[in-house]
């Protein structure tokens, strides 16, 4: 094992490191936290970007081979200890974080991060519990690491403090920890019925199991299911996604938009994983795709009925998730390559818009608070925290001359990606769903999923074409903005990265596509996890426990080696994990 | 035996699910906190219930059976210590909604 094999812990680790040092040096250095905080992201960026490319197979870019590194933590073989697991989808999603949160911790170097205590470290917290998510190679690790992430994440969606996000931040806590009491019935039900928490393991023993079991797992797939919906924002799951990401301050509700995406990731695991035939349905595809359904709806409504922005990006945000999981529900490799795309797009451009919005907005409600506020359900002048404002207006710059030129340059590119239209990465990415749809066969489906997107399309068009009006056009005699190139930069380098997307579309395609065939092929994933060599192993040294598991052996043998299907009664012994003595062949 | 358990759980559940739907902060948590016991007990339950049988190996003792087994034990203490954190937390966000808003009305105010 060398150095580079110790590359797969490391984005959980130094996060969890930053962290800790930026609580240390929190009010005893100066500018210690922030540049802690930057390092750690600068090198997680550095790392996601490294593990992407080691997790390339020896063929092209499209090619579904792909190298899955396991990380056996304590050394303890995969069926009993906890394992990280690297494939395409992991390195490629962890890539994506890494980016996002280099734009949004740039953004909100500029003054947010001082508008509350301990944004470093939460920050820093956020990142571990979401590349702790997208690593794990098993359930109830995912559990601890939506734990973490959320458990950040409330502290930094009260970040700034003010009524309505303490109200936004109540519901939202209140919401996602039933719903992480739903994931622990989910996990203990899978538990009960396969007798293992595993990833890979579960992937094998699925297809095993007897008529009584498989209904305890099919249950237990419906609460983890409905458990990550909640984190995608289905609709109604999602309801408390507007108030939430619409109150976090703006480089907070950009690093949130990977956060639905994690639930996403959930799902796309889960399902492909479980895709084998005699597996039972884990989740039902057909309630995915209405729930998809009814989400862009939800969203595209909504967005079209609020009129601060980030009120909209909030519900197209939700669009963005429900249009993924309308794709992901019919799953084929190259819908899903498509919907890769689509995903790295919309959470770029959400990031983007997020930050946008807020810069924009800065100084727009100021005059003429109210009448605009009698009329609005939420407080939302105290949701964009202006009050705090106020007294730092000294330290947000000079105003930049062109500088509404500048922002209204970004938002109109934001607005081509969320909407969906030429020349931008949105409009590639709507056109491959489309395309990969009618390709596929889907035909009738493919037509409500045309009308879904084109109108959510349409929906989002006139919701950004009224905002941008408001925000740059209505009001001549408005102040430009004082906007810092600290905080125009990072929107650029979001979009920017859009923009190569939409350039090097071939590329990026191919790459996607080879995710979406690694992640369609789950054998060399439960193959890599199974077989995973343990450095006890390597150094020929007999296990302590030895003893007892080798004596012992038919009785714990379907624990450690792949059960042939001959012998179903061996992993059926549920819901005792152990199998009973005699059972075994 | 598993009856018991299975109505503790059941009436566990119900009540916490009761009160999170309540209107109050304080009865909202003490739903989350009910309803994390009831889960907690689930969780347990979901390893086979046994009476005095330990989850710790005994070189001795080669017959697996009468061991409980040790995984939703080691399961459910986690699930304690992450949801007593979480509840701590949304208490301290209680407490600041009720300093801010001067209500303990989960929206902020009362409804008219």
């Amino acid at each position: 094992m060398t150095w580079s094999d110790h590359l797969v812990i490391l984005p959980i680790l130094l996060p969890l490191a930053a962290g800790a040092l930026a609580i240390l040096l929190d009010g005893r250095v100066r500018h210690g936290p922030a540049a802690v905080n930057l390092l750690s992201t600068l090198g997680l960026l550095a790392i996601a970007w490294t593990l992407a490319w080691r997790t390339l197979g020896p063929g092209s870019l499209a090619d579904g081979a792909q190298v899955v590194r396991v990380y056996l933590l304590g050394d303890w073989p995969s069926s009993f200890g906890i394992v990280l697991v690297l494939d395409r989808l992991s390195a490629t999603m962890l890539a994506l974080s890494a980016t996002l949160s280099v734009g949004a911790l740039v953004f909100s170097l500029a003054r947010w991060h001082r508008m509350g205590q301990h944004f470093h470290p939460l920050f820093q917290f956020l990142l571990m519990g979401v590349n702790g998510a997208f690593l794990t190679g098993d359930i109830f690790n995912l559990f601890v690491f939506f734990e973490v992430m959320l458990a950040a994440s409330y502290g930094l969606a009260l970040h700034g403090s003010g009524e309505a996000r303490v109200k936004a931040g109540m519901h939202y806590i209140a919401v996602n920890l039933v719903a992480s009491l739903i994931l622990l019935i989910g996990a203990s039900l899978v538990y009960a019925a396969a007798g293992t928490l595993g990833m890979a393991d579960l992937a094998m023993r699925a297809p095993l199991l007897d008529e009584r079991n498989r209904t305890l797992l099919e249950m237990g797939g419906a609460a983890l299911s409905v458990a990550f919906l909640v984190k995608a924002a289905m609709w109604p799951l999602g309801l408390w996604l507007p108030a939430a990401y619409s109150t976090a301050a703006a480089p907070i509700a950009a690093m949130f938009a990977i956060m639905t995406k994690v639930g996403v990731y959930a799902l796309l695991r889960f399902g492909w994983l479980l895709s084998d035939q005699r597996s039972p349905d884990f989740f039902n595809a057909q309630w995915l795709m209405i729930g998809g359904l009814a989400t862009i709806a939800f969203g595209s409504l909504g967005a079209l009925a609020s009129r601060e922005a980030p009120r909209v990006a909030a519900f197209l945000t939700m669009v963005s998730s429900g249009t993924l999981l309308t794709v992901v529900s019919i799953g084929d490799p190259s819908l899903i390559t498509a919907a890769l795309y689509y995903l790295v797009s919309s959470t770029l451009a959400a990031g983007a818009l997020f930050c946008l919005a807020e810069l924009a907005e800065r100084g727009l409600d100021e005059r003429k608070p109210a009448e605009d506020q009698a009329e609005l359900a939420v407080p939302l002048l105290e949701a964009y925290g202006l009050q705090e404002e106020e007294p730092q207006d000294e330290e947000v710059g000079v105003p930049v001359p062109a500088v509404l030129a500048v922002l209204g340059i970004g938002f109109l590119a934001c607005t081509l990606l969320m909407a969906g239209l030429p020349p931008l990465s949105g409009f590639i990415a709507k056109f491959a769903i489309l395309r990969a749809m009618f390709e596929t066969g889907h035909t009738g489906r493919a037509w409500i999923v045309t009308a879904a997107l084109l109108l959510s399309g349409f929906a989002t068009l006139a919701a950004m074409t009224r905002l941008g009006m408001r925000l740059f056009w209505s009001d001549a005699e408005r102040p430009p903005p004082k906007v810092r190139v600290i905080e125009a930069a990072p929107v650029a380098l979001l979009l920017l990265c859009c923009v190569a997307l939409t350039a090097q579309a071939g590329p990026a395609m191919a790459y996607l596509r080879g995710v979406a065939e690694g992640l369609s092929a789950p054998s060399s994933y439960i193959e890599a996890v199974r077989n995973a060599p343990r450095m006890r192993e390597a150094l020929a040294e007999p296990p302590p426990l030895g003893g007892l598991f080798h004596q012992e052996g038919p009785a714990v043998a379907p624990l450690l080696v792949p059960a042939p299907p001959a012998a179903p009664a061996a992993p059926a012994g549920a819901p005792a994990a152990f199998p009973p003595a005699g059972g075994a062949p | 035996m598993e009856i018991v358990i299975a109505i503790a759980i059941g009436i566990l559940a119900a009540s916490g699910i009761w009160l999170i739907l309540r209107p109050r902060s304080f009865q909202v948590i003490i739903g989350l906190s009910l309803l994390s016991y009831a889960i907690n007990l689930f969780i347990f339950s979901m390893g086979g219930i046994k009476v005095g049988s330990p989850p710790l190996l005994d070189p001795a003792q080669k017959d697996l059976t009468v061991y409980a087994d040790p995984v939703p034990q080691a399961l459910v203490l986690t699930a304690i210590v992450i949801g007593f954190a979480t509840t701590a937390l949304f208490l301290v966000v209680l407490l600041a909604s009720r300093g801010l808003t001067g209500g303990d009305h989960v929206d902020g105010r009362e409804e008219r």
